[in-house]
Formats: structure tokens, C-alpha cells, sequence
């Protein structure tokens, strides 16, 4: 389906909910430009002090793994048990490792 | 061809497993259609839902009400915004939308269409409307597709305050003069039929339920949530000292539920079919406000393009 001109480009909104913790992606809103896209993003994504700080990415500028290649992508993880310290058996007496 | 039916199965795999579709994620196109639709008809009906009540934002009885009722009114617009944005997701636009709702191709929740006719309606409204859609709506956030679950865990935290604001002003109404107390009952009385019927047809008769429950998309049938959001209204409304009215209305030892009397299904085909009493009026307003607001959007753009030339030329100085 083509998207006609007129409509302002997509933004996806990442918030920070409180400091020490990172942005998160909490959706997406159209602007015609970032200063539009942060003071919509404030309206529509933290009404209710969800917030400490927005970024704004325009949509087209995000570049995806692509999901039919998943298994390729990720499945070499599967078979490295040896990367988490429960793959390891210690003596009882050691308590704290 | 082999290729559709692993894909297919796959997708059926994620299903069963309870696992969520993503937007980039292979899907068959009749569950995206039925996606785009729903979600699409949500989006307006949150975008349309902001008339009735926007009607009594410069008549709010104290400023404490008309803040809150502004608060809830820009909730609404929120709420048909969260929505869109998951829709798009899906491959429709924004324009497409907008130009399905101005048109009529696409239909919206037909309890907009009731006038708000007293104040006592913005209790009403809160109460009965908005208690029905959280009863739809809190089973969505578990819905198959991700970023509908997603927006709808939003809507629905933002969701409760709305209906006990209702609530609350119908509970003020009754505990209030005589006048007051009619006035609540009265709007009581035009607000219970149309909430039941906001659960959509009877089970037999819904043309998209069963397709949707097997994908997960619904997970309750339309009578199910009728008779929850009866069975738990009623004893709200014994609250406020309000009669339901519904002359058949009883409570069943056997079933443990209210049973209540049949639903004018007529006159809920009516209002789907665009003749409610406030059909045109809503979609005149919703589309002058959108004509009214070309030349905002146009100036944007021209001012965005004519900032980003002035930035890389700026650049390519330097």
C-alpha cells in the first residue's frame, strides 16, 4: 500500500521513565519534523510523568534484522550452554562463586 | 507454494504457543485484514468518541470537572493515537485511515452516536461507556499481535481513571436534590441499552468472532463480556440507588448471573447502518476539523523541508 505524499513522516518515540535506567521504545507518531516529533511525543507518550527524556529515530532511518532469518541469526547462541556459569558443577564447599 | 505452508504452519505454531506475532513477522493476510480492520475501527472510535464529550468541556458544572474532563478527552485523542500507529504497523497508512473514517467506508463504535444530552451523561458516559470498553478491552492486552497488545496495555492502565471519574459524578448526582437524582437515573436510563450493545451481536449471529477467537485476536465471545460487565454494573448501580431499566431483569440462583431482557438488535443495526441520531454529525465534525487543519499540516512540511535545505546548506558551507 503507498503512502501518499501529503503525510508527515513516521518517528518511533524511545523514553527514558527515570534516570538510570535506558530508553525504551514505546511506540511510534507522525511530525513533519524532530522538534514536532518530540513536543508530540511528550503529549501522546508521557501524560502521566512517564518520562525523563524522549528520543525520536525516524522510522525509514532504522534498519532491522529480518525475521525469516531468526534461526541463522540466533541459533548459533543455542549451543554455547558454557556461556552461563550454571554450566559449571562445583565442589559443595564453595559457597559463593 | 511449500514455502506458504511453513510459513503458514508456523504462524499456527506461534499461535497455539500463546506466542506473540510482530509486525515484520509473516502472517496469513486474511489475520492481517482482520487486524487492520479492528484496529483501524478502534482508532476511530476513540478519535470519534471525543465529540460527546468534548460537547461538555466549556459546560462543566466547576473547574475541577472540566479539567478532568479535558484530561479524559485528551486521553481519548492519545488512545485513537496509540492505535493508528499499530495499525500502521501492519502496512495501511495513516491517510488511508483517515480517509476510510471521513468517507464512511469504515464504521466506528456505534455508541457515539447518542447525543450527550445533560451533564448526568458525562457520568453515564464514564461509567456504563467507558466501563464496557475497558471489559472489551483488558482481554486485548493479551491479544496475538504484539503491537496491538502493547497499545491496548496503555490504553486500558490510562483507562480506569475514566470510568471511575463517571462514577463518581453519578454518584454526586444521586446523593444530590431530587432534580439531580432524575437527571442521573435519566441518563441511566439512554446509556444501559446502548452499552449492552457496544459487546456487538449475539454469539450466533457474529460474523468475525470465531475467526478471531481461534487466532487469539479475541478472547472472549461478545455475550460473555455482556453478561460480565451486566453482572458486575448492577450491583453499582443498587449503589447509587438507580433502577436499571429493564423490566425483565433478575438475578438466577441457578446460573449465578443476571438474567436481563432482549436486546433491540433493530435499532442497533440502525446506528451501524448510519442512522443514529447524531451519525452525520459526528462525521461532519470529525472531517471539518481535519479540512481545518490542512493548512497547519502543509505549513509544517513546507517549514520542515525549508529548515532541512537551510541545515545542508549550512553544511556544505562549513
Amino acid at each position: 500500500m503507498s503512502t501518499p505524499n501529503t503525510e508527515w513522516p513516521l518517528w518511533e518515540v524511545f523514553v527514558r521513565s527515570k534516570q538510570g535506567l535506558s530508553h525504551k521504545h514505546v511506540g511510534s507518531l507522525h511530525a513533519a519534523d524532530a522538534a514536532m516529533a518530540i513536543s508530540n511525543a511528550r503529549d501522546v507518550y508521557t501524560r502521566r510523568q512517564e518520562g525523563t527524556s524522549i528520543w525520536v529515530v525516524k522510522a525509514e532511518d532504522i534498519t532491522a534484522s529480518t525475521p525469516s532469518e531468526k534461526d541463522v541469526m540466533f541459533d548459533p547462541a543455542n549451543d554455547k550452554v558454557y556461556r552461563h556459569p550454571t554450566f559449571y558443577d562445583l565442589p559443595d564447599e564453595i559457597k559463593n562463586m | 507454494m511449500t514455502q506458504e505452508m511453513d510459513l503458514n504452519q508456523r504462524f499456527e505454531q506461534y499461535i497455539a504457543a500463546d506466542q506473540k506475532i510482530e509486525a515484520k513477522d509473516w502472517m496469513p493476510d486474511a489475520y492481517r485484514k482482520t487486524l487492520i480492520r479492528q484496529i483501524s475501527q478502534h482508532a476511530h472510535s476513540e478519535i470519534i468518541g471525543m465529540q460527546p464529550e468534548g460537547n461538555w468541556i466549556t459546560r462543566a458544572p466547576s473547574l475541577k470537572r472540566k479539567s478532568i474532563l479535558l484530561a479524559k478527552v485528551q486521553d481519548e485523542a492519545g488512545h485513537g493515537l496509540y492505535l493508528y500507529s499499530a495499525a500502521e504497523t501492519l502496512g495501511i497508512s495513516r491517510d488511508e485511515m483517515l480517509d476510510a473514517l471521513h468517507t464512511g467506508k469504515a464504521k466506528y463504535s456505534s455508541i457515539f452516536n447518542y447525543p450527550t444530552l445533560t451533564w448526568a451523561d458525562m457520568g453515564a458516559v464514564g461509567w456504563l461507556v467507558d466501563g464496557a470498553a475497558i471489559m472489551n478491552q483488558v482481554p486485548l492486552c493479551k491479544c496475538s499481535y504484539g503491537p496491538y497488545a502493547r497499545a491496548m496495555v496503555r490504553v486500558c492502565k490510562e483507562e480506569s481513571f475514566h470510568q471511575r471519574q463517571g462514577f463518581q459524578i453519578m454518584l454526586t448526582l444521586s446523593q444530590g436534590t431530587a432534580e439531580q437524582k432524575e437527571l442521573a437515573q435519566d441518563a441511566f436510563n439512554r446509556w444501559w441499552w446502548p452499552s449492552l450493545m457496544m459487546f456487538g451481536p449475539n454469539d450466533a449471529t457474529s460474523k468475525h468472532s470465531e475467526q478471531s477467537m481461534r487466532w487469539k485476536i479475541k478472547r472472549f465471545s461478545n455475550d460473555e463480556l455482556r453478561q460480565r460487565f451486566v453482572d458486575m454494573t448492577v450491583p453499582q448501580a443498587e449503589l447509587l440507588g438507580l433502577t436499571v431499566p429493564d423490566a425483565d431483569l433478575k438475578w438466577n440462583e441457578v446460573t449465578g448471573h443476571y438474567d436481563f431482557g432482549p436486546i433491540d438488535w433493530g435499532e442497533f443495526e440502525q446506528v451501524v447502518a448510519g442512522n443514529g441520531p447524531c451519525n452525520r454529525e459526528r462525521i461532519d465534525t470529525r472531517v471539518t476539523a481535519h479540512e481545518n487543519g490542512a493548512w497547519v499540516r502543509e505549513a509544517a512540511t513546507a517549514y520542515a523541508a525549508k529548515s532541512s535545505k537551510r541545515a545542508s546548506s549550512q553544511n556544505s558551507a562549513a
